[in-house]
């Protein structure tokens, strides 16, 4: 399957997924919204331009709204990590050249503790600044720390499983450069 | 010029992120206050098609409830017919005047069209429904959407076969009810902390509230005829530094297994609000 398949392919189920599932799930608590569609952009190739990236963040945000009736909200959060995401790799993995080898990235391109820290700092990014948008509107100071932390933690564990069940194979490219 | 153009070319990246970032934040905050955004009768009937599929198969699960509510309905609608009630021959009978409601169409205030529910939220902050209704339907912005159990929310995006709702559950509902016990009236508002409560506000502490009293709708809005179950009384949260109470209102509707419900056309509103602004102009 070619990698443009996949993504498209992955665009629409992680977006399915988020809305049918994750958003129609009974709230354990009002700090905790399960949020996973963000990884697609986590898990979008190296090859891709900065500005296709960010625009490809700016209309996986935007398709997610309209189903949320939120226009502009998502779709800042991902512009944003999206806009922010080369330069996070840039400093992960700047000496190996990964990302001339691999086509993702991913723990068996970058390595485990790498990898944890551009979905850990990515997903706080994401969270961050989603509930900063939401906050301006309505809530207190204690909600927005609280649902950073308590969604932040979510997601991150939602991550874990995703890695885990559906582990993505990467095979080594020689001769790229 | 030739070193704007440079500047552009060098920062391309960091400008369109910038770009990006205020067409979103546009989109944001002009939907918050008017609930319309680029796009968003288009994308109501896409989503709205997506969402039909989904509840296809949801409809299933929640067959039993649906039935048990509108068979509560039913219960109570017939509870009010006229049949029901009769009082011993005396002088004094009780007698229900049948012409406004059968012959005298032009009477009729409330029209009201029932609508399949094929989207919904109760987890964010601002929840909306999808119904499946839309302008060819005739439903419009601003009309009153109620459920089987009591009020659901207010049409603030018609498409045209589907139409989004604002529900009760949303930051910026709004609605003045009524206590049936004492015909105080309060806004209801949403604190958005759980979906089977909302606030109340502005019932002075004057008046004696109940855990368990009923809030209704009034006839002050042209949202929803009046009578209509806003929801009951929880919890009464004592507040020392005001002259009003802040009560606790479980809601009469259960928004999370809600499938069908009704769209309320005022058909005597455009005449009242014309009065009202021509009233307003004389005062000016």
């Amino acid at each position: 399957m070619s990698e443009l398949l996949k993504n498209i392919i992955r665009f629409i189920l992680f977006i399915l997924v988020q809305v049918f599932i994750l958003f129609k799930m009974p709230p354990l608590h009002r700090f905790v919204t399960p949020y996973l569609y963000f990884l697609y952009i986590l898990w979008l190739p190296f090859s891709l331009s900065r500005t296709a990236l960010t625009f490809v963040g700016f209309f996986y945000g935007l398709c997610l709204d309209y189903f949320t009736k939120t226009p502009g909200l998502h779709a800042a959060a991902c512009t944003l990590i999206a806009y922010v995401r080369p330069f996070v790799i840039g400093l992960l993995i700047s000496q190996e050249g990964a990302d001339k080898n691999y086509i993702a990235p991913s723990f068996v391109s970058m390595g485990w503790a790498p990898y944890a820290t551009y979905v850990i700092v990515l997903t706080l990014l994401h969270h961050t600044y989603l509930v900063l948008l939401e906050w301006m509107n309505f809530g207190n100071f204690v909600y927005f720390l609280g649902k950073v932390i308590a969604s932040t933690a979510v997601s991150l564990l939602l991550i874990l499983l995703t890695e885990l069940l559906f582990f993505r194979k990467q095979k080594f490219r020689t001769n790229t450069i | 010029m030739r070193n704007v153009f440079l500047f552009i070319r060098r920062h391309f990246n960091f400008l369109f992120f910038l770009v990006l970032q205020i067409i979103s934040l546009s989109f944001l905050f002009r939907f918050n206050k008017y609930h319309e955004a680029a796009f968003l009768s288009v994308s109501t009937e896409i989503t709205g098609r997506v969402n039909e599929r989904y509840n296809n198969i949801e409809y299933y699960f929640q067959l039993k409830k649906t039935n048990e509510a509108l068979v509560q309905e039913n219960l109570r609608l017939r509870q009010q017919l006229k049949e029901n009630y009769e009082a011993p021959d005396s002088l004094r009978r009780l007698i229900r005047d049948t012409i406004r409601t059968d012959t005298g169409r032009s009477f009729l205030k409330y029209q009201i069209m029932e609508a399949k529910v094929v989207g919904n939220s109760v987890t964010s902050l601002a929840n909306y429904l999808t119904i499946h209704r839309g302008f060819d339907q005739g439903v419009r912005p601003n009309m009153g959407v109620i459920g089987p159990q009591g009020i659901v929310g207010s049409v603030v995006n018609v498409s045209k076969n589907f139409a989004t709702v604002q529900s009760m559950l949303h930051n910026q509902f709004r609605y003045v009810a009524r206590l049936n016990h004492n015909k105080e009236t309060g806004t209801i508002l949403w604190d958005g902390q759980s979906p089977l409560y909302v606030t109340m506000k502005g019932i002075p502490k004057s008046v004696a509230v109940q855990k368990g009293d009923t809030v209704l709708t009034t006839q002050l809005s042209n949202l929803y005829p009046a009578g209509v179950m806003v929801g009951t009384v929880a919890d009464i949260i004592p507040d020392a530094s005001s002259n009003f109470y802040t009560l606790k209102i479980r809601t009469a509707t259960n928004f999370a297994t809600l499938e069908y419900a009704y769209v309320i056309d005022d058909l005597q509103y455009d005449e009242q609000k014309k009065l009202e602004d021509s009233t307003r102009k004389k005062i000016q």
